[in-house]
């Protein structure tokens, strides 16, 4: 990598800045506008996921730049930031959705406990059985609920009799907060439900594979106030089990249910920090802008 | 004549718009807002009032002037002639318009004749000349109305929209009344056909030999009329058709939604699409002439005896005719499955084939039995490869290396060649047409159910 360091005022030059940078923390107290580097502590003190200098391209369009972050284990982190700066991107990343894309290329380091998922050796299948994900859009499949929460232990082989895989489906379903309303209708079709408790089973659904991290794209951007309180009040008990990140757009939210919060602006990773921190006393321009309200 | 009639008439419309567009123009003082409708409705409305009545009068006029100017004519002819019964009156009147036309006669005019040629050429004449006159002033009259008509407050606009509407109304009756005369013709026949022989024999008699004496005292006087070697032929040749079309066409629709890269697929699909084009008559050459005598090589060689006409060849070409009938429409249903159903079932650590098995398949199978029907009903109404492939001979049997024939062979060898309207051996095309169709009725309207069905599956 170069080792001139170009202080410069354009975004479009922050692209070609050496990724050594990237993990640098800035010891200003608030940072300028200008400032492209990331603000605040990227690092934990047990992560579940490390990643450092990731570039997303789409085609020959830079969708991340250089970002560098830990998700720490049993945590909720809350992504933020305006549309279009790489949420979701980033997220994809993590499960390694964004092979779907075929003109997607991720670069830079990821790993979930030590190992680099974008090595040769991992299975791509079973890595997203261990980082599951709830889209944004409830998606069930168009069959029962049952069936819905039993197609992942099916494919993954988990159980080995019918009763055991009741006993999965229950659990899942109890664990989502969602048996109680369906523990009648099991066969009927899973998009029957209402959109929360669509999302709801879309939770079950991740969970019955018992996976180590759940990866959440705006879960309650399709759902009123008490279904959202619902899945938030969900996401707080399954942080006991399971490693949580979450993309938000709901300032509130993000404050309600994380411990953690990264806002991302235009490609760039800007600050991360406590989400006590960022909220009341954020270290960089750009957040304070948003959180405040000024700007996104 | 006429022709040049309908062309003024249609000038004359012209006009008129342009007429009622300035009339518009000029009521409205140049402010357009003034007006009801925009200026080209005003015009519209004054070319519809020239040219819609007196072409509704001409063609009334057109149909019934021939048989006028005949009766006019044959009341004026001496009663010799006049009197004769309706067939050889016919005769003579076909004569009269020979002669006037001054085509070939079949016996020399007498002068009856010929004064009745002279009649009928200056009824003709006068004819013409007053439906000129008619349509002209009728167009004329129906602009000038339209044309005083127009004022600011004139819902032009509407008006026009009415009669565009049930012109549209028109369009769509067109199919469903030609369906239901169709229905009603074949039905008549069948009706008489069923008369002569019993209903139960037709649709329970597993002998078809469909040969009717022209003499009372001819051997073998009596035909046998049991369609159930037809349809069992059908069946059978369709079979053989659906089991090379289904997986084949499921498969290519497969890997063309889901593994082909976006290029290939653009130029594979379409090219899968021209095996529908092709003509059917050359699928049967190809049949007949390179699949029928590679089957029965390879039968020979394995020691098995294939008739040189066989429902196998038939049957395999078929398939492939039809594959792309399977293939594009599935092509479609699956690709259609939205993208939420395959990015959750990759969130979970799905493979591409558990993913297309578990999620994709299911999703889309509606859409795919929608699809695989309406290959059906193509092949049970397909005859050219079965004509020139499979034979005329109406054997029952399950073997697909004999030759066996369809209902649509059927039908065409029983009307084809000269017939008598009325035997049993011509109208029992007819009760195998009805039959036909209303299989493919059935299948179709089981087709548009499930294929309705799958339209609200992720709502
Ligand atoms: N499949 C794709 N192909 C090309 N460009 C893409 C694709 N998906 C996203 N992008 C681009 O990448 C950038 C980041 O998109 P991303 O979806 O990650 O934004 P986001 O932060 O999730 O926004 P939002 O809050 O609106 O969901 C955008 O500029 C977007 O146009
Ligand atoms: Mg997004």
């Amino acid at each position: 990598m170069s080792t001139t360091i170009i202080e410069t005022k354009s975004a479009l030059d922050t692209a070609l800045r050496p990724a050594a940078e990237a993990g640098k923390q800035s010891s200003l107290e608030v940072t300028d506008y200008d400032n492209r580097q990331t603000v605040g502590a990227i690092t934990v003190d047990h992560p579940k996921m490390v990643c450092r200098n990731v570039n997303v391209y789409y085609g020959a369009k830079q969708a991340l730049r250089n970002v560098g972050i830990d998700i720490g284990a049993n945590q909720v982190i809350a992504f933020i930031g305006p549309s279009g700066c790489g949420k979701s991107t980033f997220l994809r990343c993590l499960n390694r959705m964004n092979d779907t894309i075929v003109t997607c290329r991720v670069t830079g380091q990821l790993k979930l406990d030590d190992e680099d998922i974008y090595a040769p050796v991992i299975d791509v299948v079973q890595l997203r059985a261990r980082i599951g994900m709830v889209f944004q859009k409830p998606n069930p499949f168009p069959k029962s609920i049952y069936e819905n929460v039993a197609y992942g232990p099916r494919i993954h082989g988990m159980v080995n009799t019918k009763a055991e895989l009741d006993e999965l489906v229950r659990a899942s379903l109890e664990r989502a907060g969602l048996l109680k309303e369906v523990d009648k209708r099991m066969n009927d079709p899973g998009t029957s439900l209402s959109g929360g408790q669509q999302q709801r089973l879309c939770i079950a659904r991740a969970i019955a594979v018992n996976p180590e991290v759940i990866l959440m794209d705006e879960p309650c951007s399709a759902l009123d106030p008490i279904a959202t309180a619902k899945i938030e009040e969900l996401i707080d008990e399954l942080r006991e089990n399971y490693t949580i990140v979450i993309v938000t757009h709901s300032m509130q939210q993000a404050a309600r249910v994380s411990q953690r919060t990264a806002y991302f602006h235009l490609g760039d990773l800007i600050e991360v920090g406590e989400t006590d921190q960022i909220f009341t006393n954020p270290k960089h321009k750009l957040t304070e802008d948003y959180i405040t309200g000024r700007f996104g | 004549m006429q022709s040049f009639l309908l062309l003024t008439l249609i000038l004359l419309s012209i006009g008129g718009y342009y007429l009622g567009r300035n009339r518009a123009f000029a009521v409205a003082g140049g402010q357009i807002r003034h007006l009801h409708s925009l200026p080209s409705f005003y015009g519209s409305y004054t070319a519809l009032w020239c040219g819609l009545p007196a072409l509704i009068v001409f063609a009334v006029w057109a149909t019934l002037q021939p048989s006028v100017i005949i009766d006019l004519v044959v009341s004026g002819m001496p009663p010799e002639l006049r009197n004769l019964p309706p067939d050889q009156l016919n005769l003579v009147v076909n004569d009269l318009k020979n002669l006037v036309s001054g085509n070939i006669v079949s016996s020399t005019p007498d002068a009856a004749m010929l004064d009745a040629a002279n009649r009928y050429h200056n009824l003709q004449l006068i004819g013409n000349v007053s439906l000129w006159v008619v349509i002209l002033t009728l167009a004329i009259a129906g602009a000038a109305y339209a044309w005083r008509a127009i004022s600011p407050s004139l819902r032009a606009r509407n008006r026009v929209e009415q009669v565009v509407n049930l012109l549209l109304i028109l369009s769509s009756t067109v199919a469903i009344f030609t369906t239901i005369g169709i229905v009603l013709s074949v039905l008549f026949e069948s009706i008489l056909f069923f008369r002569k022989v019993p209903i139960t024999e037709f649709l329970f008699g597993t002998q078809w030999s469909p040969q009717t004496a022209l003499r009372a005292d001819q051997v073998g006087s009596s035909g046998a009329f049991g369609s159930v070697p037809l349809f069992a032929g059908t069946l059978l040749i369709s079979g053989i058709a659906m089991v090379v079309a289904v997986p084949i066409g499921l498969m290519a629709a497969l890997f063309l939604s889901e593994y082909a890269t976006p290029k290939f697929r653009a130029v594979a699909k379409p090219a899968l699409e021209i095996l529908a084009g092709i003509p059917t008559v050359v699928y049967g050459f190809f049949a007949a002439l390179t699949v029928a005598p590679l089957i029965r090589e390879i039968g020979a060689a394995m020691g098995l005896h294939v008739a040189s006409e066989s429902a196998l060849a038939a049957g395999l070409v078929m398939g492939i005719m039809i594959i792309p009938f399977v293939s594009s429409l599935s092509d479609d249903v699956i690709n259609a499955v939205p993208q939420s159903m395959r990015d959750g079932s990759y969130a979970l650590g799905a493979t591409k084939s558990e993913t297309i098995t578990r999620v994709l398949l299911p999703a889309a199978l509606p859409g795919i039995v929608g699809s695989i029907l309406l290959a059906v009903s193509r092949a049970i109404g397909e005859t050219m490869i079965v004509v020139m492939a499979a034979g005329l001979s109406a054997n029952l049997t399950a073997n697909p290396l004999e030759a066996v024939t369809t209902v649509t062979v059927q039908i065409v060898t029983l009307l084809t060649g000269d017939q008598e309207f009325d035997s049993p051996k011509t109208l029992a095309a007819f009760a195998l047409g009805l039959m036909l169709f209303v299989v493919t009725l059935i299948l179709n309207i089981i087709a548009l159910h499930v294929v309705r069905k799958y339209r609200e599956q992720y709502e």
